[in-house]
C-alpha cells in the first residue's frame, strides 16, 4: 500500500528505539485532553479532569497513554503492512468506542509536537517529514473501517 | 474559540519569553514546512534556494515572524490589526488559507524544539488558539 525507502525505514526504527511509550504516551494524551477540550468526552470514567493540573496527574489518562502510543509499536514494526494491522483496533474505535476519527489526526498532531519536544533540534525536518508520514499512514489505517 | 483574557494573558507572557529567538523560530518554521508540505513550494517558486536555512528561507521567517509579532500587540483585535496583512495574502499573494493551518502547525513544533519546558500543555494551548484566530483574521478579506 506505502512505499517506504530504506531511509525513512531506518528513521522511524531509529526514533521509535529512542522513544519510551511510558514516558510519551501520557504526555501525549493529557496534551489531547487539554490543548482539545471536547475529547474529555470520552473518558468520564476517568475520574478528575477538570483542569490541567488535574488532567496531568491522573493515574487513569497515564495508564490509557501507555494503550494508546503501545499500540503504536505494532505499526512501527509493520511498516509494510499498516492497514491490515489496524483493521480491527479500526473497527473497534467505530463500532464499539464511537471515537469521531478526526481524533486519530489530532493525536497524531499532538505526539509530532511532543516527540519535537524530546528530541530537539535532532528532529530534523527531514525526520519530521518521515514521522508525519508515518502517522499519516496510521491515522488513515484508524479510519479505514468508518463506513 | 475565541481568545479568553487568560489565553492573551499567557500568550503575551510567552511570546515576551520567545521573542528573542523570533528569526530563528520563523526560519526553522518556514523550512519545515517546505521539506514536510512539498505543496508549499509553490508559493516560492521564484527563490533560488528553498533548502532549510538558506538565506531567502531566513528572510522570510523573519518577515513572516514580524507578522505574528503585530498580531500579539494587536491581540484584543486582530480583524483591525491584521487587515492589511489579510489584503495582501487575499487579493496579491493569493495563499490559499488551508496553508494557514499548515505554517501553524509547523511554529507550534519549532516552539516545542526551541522550548520544551516553557512550551507546557497551557502555553501550547493558548499559542494553538491564538495561531488559529491569527488564521481567520487573515482569511478575512478572501471573500
Amino acid at each position: 500500500m506505502v512505499d517506504w525507502t530504506d531511509a525513512e525505514r531506518s528513521a522511524i526504527l531509529g526514533l521509535w528505539g529512542k522513544i519510551s511509550v511510558d514516558e510519551i504516551g501520557p504526555q501525549a494524551l493529557a496534551r489531547v485532553l487539554i490543548v482539545y477540550p471536547w475529547t474529555q468526552r470520552y473518558f468520564s470514567s476517568f475520574g478528575d479532569v477538570s483542569t490541567p493540573a488535574a488532567i496531568m496527574g491522573n493515574p487513569k489518562v497515564a495508564a490509557h497513554g501507555k494503550v494508546v502510543c503501545g499500540a503504536l509499536d505494532k505499526a512501527v514494526k509493520n511498516m509494510g503492512n499498516i492497514l491490515a494491522i489496524y483493521k480491527s483496533l479500526s473497527e473497534t474505535h467505530a463500532n464499539k468506542l464511537f471515537v469521531d476519527p478526526d481524533n486519530f489526526r489530532v493525536l497524531a498532531d499532538v505526539l509530532t509536537i511532543v516527540i519535537a519536544a524530546k528530541f530537539g533540534a535532532a528532529f530534523t525536518p527531514e525526520i519530521q517529514a518521515t514521522w508525519q508520514k508515518f502517522m499519516k499512514v496510521v491515522v488513515a489505517a484508524m479510519g479505514s473501517r468508518y463506513f | 474559540m475565541s481568545l479568553t483574557a487568560k489565553d492573551k494573558k499567557m500568550v503575551k507572557a510567552f511570546w515576551a519569553k520567545v521573542a528573542g529567538k523570533a528569526e530563528d523560530i520563523g526560519c526553522d518554521a518556514l523550512s519545515r514546512m517546505l521539506v514536510v508540505y512539498p505543496q508549499t513550494k509553490t508559493y516560492f517558486s521564484h527563490w533560488k534556494d528553498l533548502s532549510p536555512g538558506s538565506a531567502p528561507v531566513r528572510k522570510h521567517g523573519g518577515t513572516i515572524m514580524g507578522g505574528i509579532s503585530l498580531a500579539v500587540a494587536s491581540i484584543d483585535d486582530l480583524s483591525a490589526g491584521l487587515l492589511a496583512l489579510s489584503e495582501l495574502h487575499a487579493f496579491k499573494l493569493r495563499v490559499d488559507p488551508a496553508n494557514f493551518k499548515i505554517l501553524s502547525h509547523n511554529i507550534l513544533v519549532v516552539l516545542a524544539i526551541l522550548f520544551p519546558n516553557e512550551f507546557n500543555p497551557e502555553a501550547h494551548v493558548a499559542m494553538d488558539k491564538f495561531l488559529a484566530a491569527v488564521g481567520r483574521a487573515l482569511s478575512e478579506k478572501y471573500r
